[in-house]
C-alpha cells in the first residue's frame, strides 16, 4: 500500500510517544480500539489547573495511519483547550495525513481517543 | 550488500544464471526456435530433442518415466488439471473429494468449482501443528470418495505432510491421489517409483527455472486417466493442448537437472541459514514459529511477533522482501487462513511474518535481517499499549475492549 510522505514521516519518527502515570490527577488517558480489530489507541493528555493541554503522550498498536494518525493528535491537542481539543474532526486528521479510503477508520479511532481521555478527566474531576 | 535483501524464496526465486544461459539458446533465429511438433524438418526435430531431454532431466528428479511428464503452465494449471480432469473423468464412479484446509487457492478453488458442479469436497483441519494425519485422511474415506488431494509442503508454513503414508491408505483403498509438489520438488528427494501418488504437480520457477511453465505427473502404470481442461492440437497425448514452449521447458528442466546434483548440498547450507536467522530472533519474549519445526522444508521460517501488527512490521522490515500473514498486506481484509486453520488466534496471524531463504541467501543478509527484526520488534512494542498490558501481568483475553 503506498502511504503519503507524511504518515511514512510520523510512522518512522513518531512524536510524543510514551505514558504519564495515569493516576495523576491532572493525566487524562483515553484508550480505545481492540486487538481482534488491528488498532488500539492509548492517549494520554496532561492538564493544567485553567484547561489547557500542556502535554501530550501515545502509545498505539496498529498499522502505519493508526500510528501516525495518533502522533499527530499528540502534536496538535498541545497548547488547545479540552474544549478546542473535543473540536478536532477525524476528517481534519485524514485530509492532513492523506489517508486512502480504507484507513478512515485510523482517523476516527483518533478522534475517539481524544474524547475518551476528556471524558476521563471530567470523570476524575467530578 | 543490495537492499532490500530478498527473502521471499517461497513466492518466486530468480532463474539461476545457468538456466538462463541455457534458454536463450532456444529464441533466436541463431538458436534453436523451431515447433517441437513440426515433423517435417530439422528445426522442429532439434527442438524435439530438447524437449525429449528436458523432459528426461525433469523426470530423473523424481524418479519418474519421460512419458509420465505433462508440460503445463505452471503449478496453477497442474493442480486444476489434475482434480478437475479426474473429477470429469471418475465422475460417474463417486462424487467425493477429500483435501485440506490448509492446501493453496489452487487447489482449493478447482475443489469449490467442482462443489458448485454437483461434487462433495471434505476440507481436513490440520492438527495446530499444520499436520495432516493419515488417519485422518482414512477416516473421510467414503464409498463414492474418488480422490484426494494432499500437498508435499505448505507454502506459508513449509511444513511437510506425510505423502508417503497417506498415499499407501490411498492406493489400498482405490482411491486416487494427487499432490501439489510445487514447494517440494528440488528441495526434498521424492522417489515416485516408491511413492504410491498418481499425480503430482509441480511448477519450475520455485526452484530457479523460468515463470510460465510446469508439469504434472500422471502415472502410467497402474494408468490414470483425466479429461484434458485445454483441447487443440492434442499435445501431450492428447491431455494439454498447446505448443510446447521450447525455452521454458528447456529452463525448467536445467533448473531439475541442477537441483538434483545441488539439492543435498544447498539444503545443509540453506538449514544453516535458516538456524542462524531463528537463534537471532529468537530471544526476544513472546515469538512464536507457526508450524512443526521438526516436519519442515529447509528454506522456510515463518514467525508471530506477538503484540506487534502485521502491517506496520512489513513497514518496518521494508530493507527486507518478506510476506505477511498480516489482512492489511492482502486484498481481502482476512488474516492468513492457512495460520488460521492452525488454530493461531487473529492477533498471532496479523503477526506472522514468512522468511524463506534460497540458493543466494548469505549469512551477511541474514545477520542484516537479524540486526533490523531485532531493532524493530524493540522499536514497535516500545510503542505498543498491548506490550505495556503483557508486561503488567494483564491477560488482554480478559480485557474489556470498547469496539468501534
Amino acid at each position: 500500500m503506498a502511504y503519503s510522505d507524511k504518515v511514512i514521516d510520523h510512522y518512522e519518527n513518531p512524536r510524543n510517544v510514551g505514558s504519564f502515570e495515569k493516576n495523576d490527577p491532572t493525566v487524562a488517558t483515553g484508550m480505545v480500539g481492540a486487538p481482534a480489530c488491528g488498532d488500539v489507541m492509548k492517549l494520554q493528555l496532561k492538564i493544567t489547573e485553567e484547561g489547557v493541554i500542556e502535554d501530550a503522550k501515545f502509545k498505539t498498536y496498529g498499522c502505519g495511519s493508526a500510528i501516525a494518525s495518533s502522533s499527530l493528535v499528540t502534536e496538535w491537542v498541545k497548547g488547545k483547550t479540552l474544549d478546542e481539543a473535543a473540536a478536532i474532526k477525524n476528517t481534519d486528521i485524514s485530509a492532513e495525513l492523506a489517508l486512502p479510503p480504507v484507513k478512515i477508520h485510523c482517523s476516527i479511532l483518533a478522534e475517539d481517543a481524544i474524547k475518551a481521555a476528556i471524558d476521563d478527566y471530567k470523570s476524575k474531576k467530578a | 550488500m543490495k537492499l532490500p535483501i530478498y527473502l521471499d524464496y517461497s513466492a518466486t526465486t530468480p532463474v539461476d544464471p545457468r538456466v538462463a544461459e541455457k534458454m536463450m539458446q532456444y529464441l533466436t533465429l541463431d538458436g534453436n526456435f523451431g515447433n517441437p511438433a513440426s515433423r517435417s524438418h530439422r528445426f522442429g526435430w532439434q527442438a524435439e530433442e530438447a524437449v525429449d531431454i528436458a523432459r528426461n532431466d525433469i523426470a530423473d528428479l523424481v524418479n519418474a518415466d519421460a512419458r509420465e511428464i505433462v508440460f503445463t503452465s505452471g503449478a496453477t494449471e497442474s493442480n486444476n488439471l489434475a482434480i478437475k480432469g479426474v473429477a470429469n473423468f471418475y465422475g460417474k464412479k463417486g462424487k467425493h473429494i477429500i483435501t485440506a484446509k490448509t492446501e493453496h487457492k489452487a487447489v482449493l478453488d478447482p475443489c469449490r468449482q467442482l462443489e458448485r458442479d454437483g461434487f462433495e469436497v471434505t476440507y481436513l483441519d490440520p492438527n495446530d501443528q499444520g499436520i495432516i494425519t493419515p488417519e485422518q485422511v482414512q477416516g473421510a474415506f467414503r464409498e463414492d470418495t474418488i480422490l484426494v488431494s494432499i500437498m508435499h509442503v505448505n507454502n506459508e508454513i513449509g511444513v511437510i505432510q506425510d505423502i508417503a503414508a497417506i498415499g499407501e491408505l490411498c492406493r489400498s483403498n482405490k482411491i486416487l491421489f494427487h499432490v501439489d509438489a510445487a514447494q517440494s520438488v528440488g528441495k526434498m528427494p521424492i522417489d515416485l517409483k516408491e511413492l504410491k501418488v498418481d499425480l503430482m504437480s509441480f511448477s519450475a520457477h520455485k526452484i530457479y527455472g523460468p515463470k510460465g511453465i510446469g508439469a504434472l505427473y500422471v502415472q502410467r502404470k497402474p494408468r490414470i486417466r483425466l479429461d484434458a481442461q485445454m483441447h487443440g492440437g492434442g499435445h501431450e497425448r492428447g491431455m494439454r493442448s498447446g505448443t510446447l514452449p521450447t525455452h521454458q521447458i528447456v529452463g525448467m528442466g536445467e533448473a531439475f537437472k541442477i537441483a538434483k546434483a545441488e539439492m543435498a548440498q544447498e539444503n545443509e547450507r540453506i538449514i544453516a541459514l535458516r538456524d542462524r536467522l531463528w537463534n537471532g530472533v529468537k530471544d526476544m519474549e513472546e515469538v512464536y514459529v507457526n508450524g512443526s519445526v521438526e516436519q519442515r522444508i529447509a528454506g522456510n521460517l515463518n514467525v508471530s511477533f506477538n503484540f506487534v501488527e502485521g502491517e506496520s512490521l512489513v513497514m518496518a522490515l521494508k530493507d527486507l522482501a518478506v510476506s505477511s500473514g498480516s489482512a492489511c498486506t492482502s486484498a481481502s481484509l482476512e488474516p492468513s487462513y492457512v495460520l488460521r486453520a492452525l488454530g493461531r488466534d487473529d492477533e498471532l496471524a496479523h503477526s506472522s511474518i514468512r522468511f524463506s531463504i534460497g540458493r543466494f541467501t548469505t549469512a551477511e543478509e541474514i545477520d542484516y535481517a537479524i540486526d533490523i527484526i531485532n531493532k524493530n520488534i524493540g522499536r514497535l512494542r516500545e510503542m505498543s499499549p498491548l506490550w505495556d498490558m503483557f508486561k503488567e501481568g494483564i491477560d488482554l483475553s480478559t480485557v474489556e475492549w470498547a469496539h468501534h
